[in-house]
């Protein structure tokens, strides 16, 4: 479609609503991610693999591994899987990566088209619930196996807390109470952050739960990776606060692996959960 | 048989300019300025809801006068056309000269074409990595754009504006200065007699260089009373 030198189409001057996604529906609906087939026959597409989230109340940490797999083949090892949806929150996607990948980039629009079409951002439950709707135009590629299923995690700040969400291929929203896992590693993850997790925990300890958790993940899932010492790849680390979205840069997550990977090397299942003397019944 | 009156296309035109004229010339100013590290919009507004400058898209900012309804209707149908080709193509493709080419295309059809054209003026503002990328499209209600260097006025009092800023306005000014100018000329031309503009009565924003991706942001109005004090 071009755009140079014509008039603006009678689409575009309609009153609308100030959604992204159903203007592209009406006016370029190829455009969207979610209107094409698959087909009958079974797709090798790379799949992005494990993403954490936990929140506090300083707001909500996100991190994701860095690998792509297509089979029992590496795909990529330093695929980006967890992004700022906005100012206010984040998103993470494990599934098919290149529907998950445009379906991020679809998000990212339809808030901020949101945002300067109404002059004010979405709330955090809006947010939530737009992901949703994006989420349930995928269905069918999903039963063909091509499946998305984001994680999102914000700074609420009508309530002055970090919140997350988690979905369903359907496109079914449900609020997570202290912290989540998506992706083939999600079991293990889960499994780690219910051990690790502290409510009154700061930024600092949040990030360190999260990237425990990724550990304990790639640690048993053949899908999902460690942190990668010799190309430094790291996983990428979001945090949310009043503050706004900052996704920490390289040397700051490696700041924080090199001293998880020197424990470690004395206690390769990780951090002792603190369990007291004589069981937890007595 | 009654026989219609024959009217010029001349006198058409002319008829459809001033009625567009008179529109524009009863609302009140904005003034569009670049300073050393952006781009500065600073509108008498007292509305906090009706915008008269928003934003387009990363490095796009617009400006308006006229009527609300008619200038809100191409902002939309702007942030639409960005938003689309940004995600069509890359966020890098969207450029202030095209925005500013659909609005002419669009502003001229309806001047030509519908019996009332829209009584609006617009600056489309693209802020870029040196002031010396910085452009300044304005844009009125027949469709003409041009190509503006440093400022713009438009509005009610455009003219006197422009007359003040063009020996007031230098290259190089910083934000300060030019928040300062811009609301001393629009208190004393921009309405009845002298008057001194409190930020309760503005609206300001900038298009900021210096910050990363999307460079627009409004000043809100507790800022500005402590900038202008």
């Amino acid at each position: 479609m071009s755009f140079e030198f014509r008039a603006l189409p009678a689409a575009f001057l309609a009153p609308r609503s100030a959604s992204f996604a159903d203007f592209l529906a009406s006016t370029a609906p190829a455009s969207l991610p979610q209107r094409t087939s698959a087909g009958d026959q079974p797709l090798h597409a790379a799949h992005g693999t494990t993403i954490v989230a936990l929140r506090g109340d300083f707001g909500a940490v996100m991190a994701g591994d860095r690998r792509a797999t297509m089979g029992n083949v590496i795909a990529q090892r330093d695929i980006e899987k967890v992004f700022a949806a906005d100012d206010h929150s984040m998103i993470g996607i494990a599934g098919t990566a290149g529907i998950a990948v445009e379906l991020v980039r679809l998000f990212q629009v339809e808030l901020e088209h949101y945002e300067k079409i109404e002059g004010v951002p979405l709330s955090l439950d809006g947010k939530a619930n737009r992901l949703a709707s994006l989420l349930r135009g995928n269905l069918g590629l999903a039963m063909q196996g091509l499946s998305v299923v984001p994680l999102f995690a914000g700074y609420d700040i009508d309530r002055g807390r970090g919140r997350i969400y988690s979905y369903d291929v359907t496109g079914g929203r449900y609020e997570e109470h202290d912290f989540y896992a998506v992706g083939s590693g999600a079991f293990f993850a889960r499994g780690s952050l219910k051990k690790l997790y502290r409510a009154d925990a700061s930024v600092d300890l949040a990030v360190t739960t999260a990237l425990e958790a990724l550990y304990d993940a790639a640690d048993d899932d053949s899908a999902t990776a460690g942190p990668d010492m010799a190309r430094r790849i790291f996983p990428i680390v979001g945090v949310a606060t009043t503050d706004g979205v900052r996704l920490l840069d390289e040397s700051e997550v490696e700041s924080r692996v090199a001293p998880l990977i020197a424990a470690r090397m004395t206690r390769p299942n990780g951090p002792f959960a603190g369990m007291p003397e004589g069981g937890s019944s007595s | 048989m009654s026989m219609p009156f024959y009217v010029s296309p001349e006198q058409i035109i002319k008829d459809k300019a001033d009625y567009a004229r008179k529109g524009i010339a009863r609302g009140r100013s904005v003034i569009v300025q670049q300073f050393d590290q952006g781009i500065l919009f600073v509108a008498e507004n007292p509305s906090r809801a009706l915008h008269k400058i928003s934003e387009i898209y990363d490095r796009i900012g617009f400006a308006a006068v006229g009527k609300y309804n008619e200038f809100e209707n191409l902002r939309v149908a702007g942030v639409r056309l960005a938003d689309m080709r940004g995600y069509s193509y890359d966020r890098r493709d969207v450029s202030g000269r095209s925005l500013a080419n659909a609005y002419a295309q669009t502003l001229g059809t309806i001047f030509t074409e519908t019996p009332k054209p829209y009584e609006v003026e617009i600056v489309v503002a693209e802020v870029g990595a040196v002031a010396d990328d910085d452009q300044l499209y304005r844009l009125t209600f027949d469709g003409s754009v041009a190509d503006e260097q440093g400022y713009v006025a438009m509005g009610g009092s455009a003219e006197t504006i422009s007359q003040s800023l063009s020996t007031q306005w230098h290259e190089g000014m910083t934000l300060m200065e030019c928040l300062r100018l811009a609301v001393d000329l629009l208190g004393r031309f921009g309405g009845e007699g002298e008057r001194v503009l409190g930020a309760n009565e503005l609206e300001v924003a900038v298009l900021d260089r210096t910050r990363p991706r999307r460079t627009f942001s409004r000043i809100a109005r507790p800022r500005l009373a402590e900038l202008l004090a």
